[in-house]
């Protein structure tokens, strides 16, 4: 299949983007870096001095890592503000029995809770089960399923709350004005149906675009009011929901399934008896095999890394402040935080754009007719 | 490695959601959606073929009307030769009608004088014989107031009788 239109579609502008991005992700690794020395140097001195020195503070240690990776992970509260959390439903399924309750009964982890079934106790933001003898019991805590409501699929469905209320209303809209020019919201996001049909789905797929038009749309508008509401830092945004291989890796399967339903004979053929010698293979039938899972896989990897990556820099800029310990980098950081976060509004857009015309290009070749 | 091991409530829920969404949005927004935006297009690229037509009928109309505009003005121009044609014909026969008709009122009226003329001379003739008679007569008559006279006369006159 001829790829080249993908490449040559209106990217001219977003290669220089591209530049600057990739120039400014050098200077980022540098920062890292920095902040790692930084961190190194903050912990020696902090070794150096005597504990009770840090104790005296009243203050605990500030630790990037474990702030950063914490926001990062998913959890069973919402962290609001300073100690404030929302608590959200947890949801067991023990080899008892389901368990239900709420988040609040282990009070920010210090107590435990003594359910229906069994004891349980939140450690690193994980729900094990603790034994008789008050320690946690490995065994069954591993045999546990997890189905809470976390803070990613809380968020998740406030996106979904977002994303229904929007179209839907549109969708009405667009009865009421049968036949007139769009106007409000309409008019906000009847250009970027336009662009997901015309430029995504139309030159990818073909003749045959229509029938995948409400996948791809649902994807592309899912991906992206959730990259959004991620850069939200205060409630309900700010979960890293896109930034969750979990999450990734059901699109991606979505993707998977999509191809894989809708692929013609051609498709199978390229697969099992591809254009080369025999011989060829027992190499080429297991590299095509590898294909079907590595195109989805890719995709999964690039929307994780890519929004994780943009969460951790945000993260790391902040913590700047707190690692220096003084006001004074404040505007920097804050300087070099306002630049991230535009760059992350074209990189929510751009995410949920290529990951859409992936899935377009995968279907395309999938149900390519070959004459 | 927590980070990329995906956790299967998250998974799970988020393939619920996700397909929830996508037969919600399906149904209730992009259905209508595309289905408006395509009738649009397919409206607006109605209304533009249509225009094109009608530009094209416009022209098509406009030359017909100048041919038409041309033929009237031609037609017209070979109405007015002709009836210019017919005028002068018209007019030459009145006048060649006019002539021979003149000629042949001369003519009549000289027939007529002629006759008229004829009349009056044998009028006048008759009248010249009857005043001639009449003179005759009196002359005659003082003449053949003696008796002899009337012989010789007579005489003469039984001559003539004689010699025709």
């Amino acid at each position: 299949m001829d790829c080249s239109h993908v490449f040559e579609f209106k990217f001219n502008k977003l290669i220089v983007v591209f530049a600057l991005f990739s120039a400014f992700l050098f200077t980022k690794v540098n920062a890292f870096a920095q902040v790692d020395t930084a961190k190194v140097v903050h912990d020696s001195v902090v070794v150096a001095e005597p504990h009770a020195a840090a104790a005296a503070h009243g203050e605990e240690k500030f630790e990037p890592t474990k702030v950063i990776m914490e926001h990062i992970a998913d959890s069973h509260m919402w962290h609001l503000w300073g100690h404030t959390s929302l608590p959200l439903p947890v949801i067991l399924y023990t080899p008892n029995g389901l368990e239900l309750f709420s988040s609040a009964h282990f009070h920010h982890g210090e107590e435990d809770y003594k359910g229906a079934h069994h004891t349980y106790r939140l450690v690193e933001d994980k729900v094990k089960i603790v034994g008789a003898d008050g320690k946690i019991d490995e065994a069954i805590s591993a045999s546990v399923i997890d189905f809470s409501i976390t803070k990613n699929v809380a968020a998740m469905f406030v996106a979904i709350f977002v994303i229904l209320s929007i179209f839907i209303s549109v969708a009405n809209a667009y009865k009421k004005t049968v036949g007139k020019a769009p106007k409000g919201l309409q008019s906000l996001v009847e250009p970027i149906i336009i662009f997901v049909r015309d430029d995504i789905a139309k030159p990818n797929i073909g003749h045959k675009y229509a029938k995948f038009m409400p996948y791809l749309l649902t994807t592309f508008f899912f991906i992206w009011i959730n990259n959004l509401l991620g850069l939200v830092p205060i409630f309900p945004g700010g979960a890293n929901v896109t930034g969750n291989i979990a999450l990734t890796f059901v699109m991606a399967l979505g993707t998977l399934i999509i191809v894989n339903i809708n692929g013609n004979k051609y498709y199978w053929k390229h697969i099992f008896m591809p254009d080369v010698p025999w011989w060829l293979y027992p190499i080429m039938i297991p590299v095509e095999l590898i294909g079907i899972i590595s195109k989805p896989f890719a995709l999964m990897i690039r929307l994780f890394a890519n929004i994780t990556a943009g969460h951790i820099i945000v993260l790391s800029l902040i913590s700047l402040i707190f690692i220096f310990e003084t006001l004074a980098i404040a505007p920097v950081s804050v300087a070099f935080v306002l630049f991230m976060d535009v760059l992350e509004l074209l990189v929510a857009f751009l995410q949920a754009f290529i990951f859409t015309l992936l899935t377009a290009l995968f279907i395309g070749m999938a149900v390519e007719e070959h004459h | 490695m927590e980070l990329v091991t995906p956790s299967i409530g998250l998974v799970f829920w988020t393939a619920l959601a996700f397909i929830c969404l996508l037969i919600l949005l399906r149904k209730f927004a992009w259905k209508p959606i595309l289905g408006a935006i395509h009738e649009r297009e397919q409206f607006i690229d109605d209304a533009l073929n249509k225009a094109e037509l009608a530009k094209q009928e416009m022209a098509r109309l406009t030359s017909q009307n100048e041919d038409l505009m041309k033929q009237a003005r031609a037609e017209r121009d070979e109405i007015l030769k002709e009836a210019k044609i017919l005028k002068d014909s018209i007019v030459n026969e009145a006048k060649t009608s006019a002539q021979t008709e003149g000629a042949k009122l001369i003519e009549k009226a000289r027939v007529e004088i002629e006759n008229q003329k004829k009349v009056a001379l044998a009028e006048l003739k008759g009248q010249v014989s009857t005043l001639s008679l009449e003179i005759a007569e009196r002359v005659l008559r003082s003449q053949l107031d003696d008796k002899a006279k009337q012989q010789d006369l007579v005489n003469s006159l039984l001559k003539d009788v004689e010699l025709n």
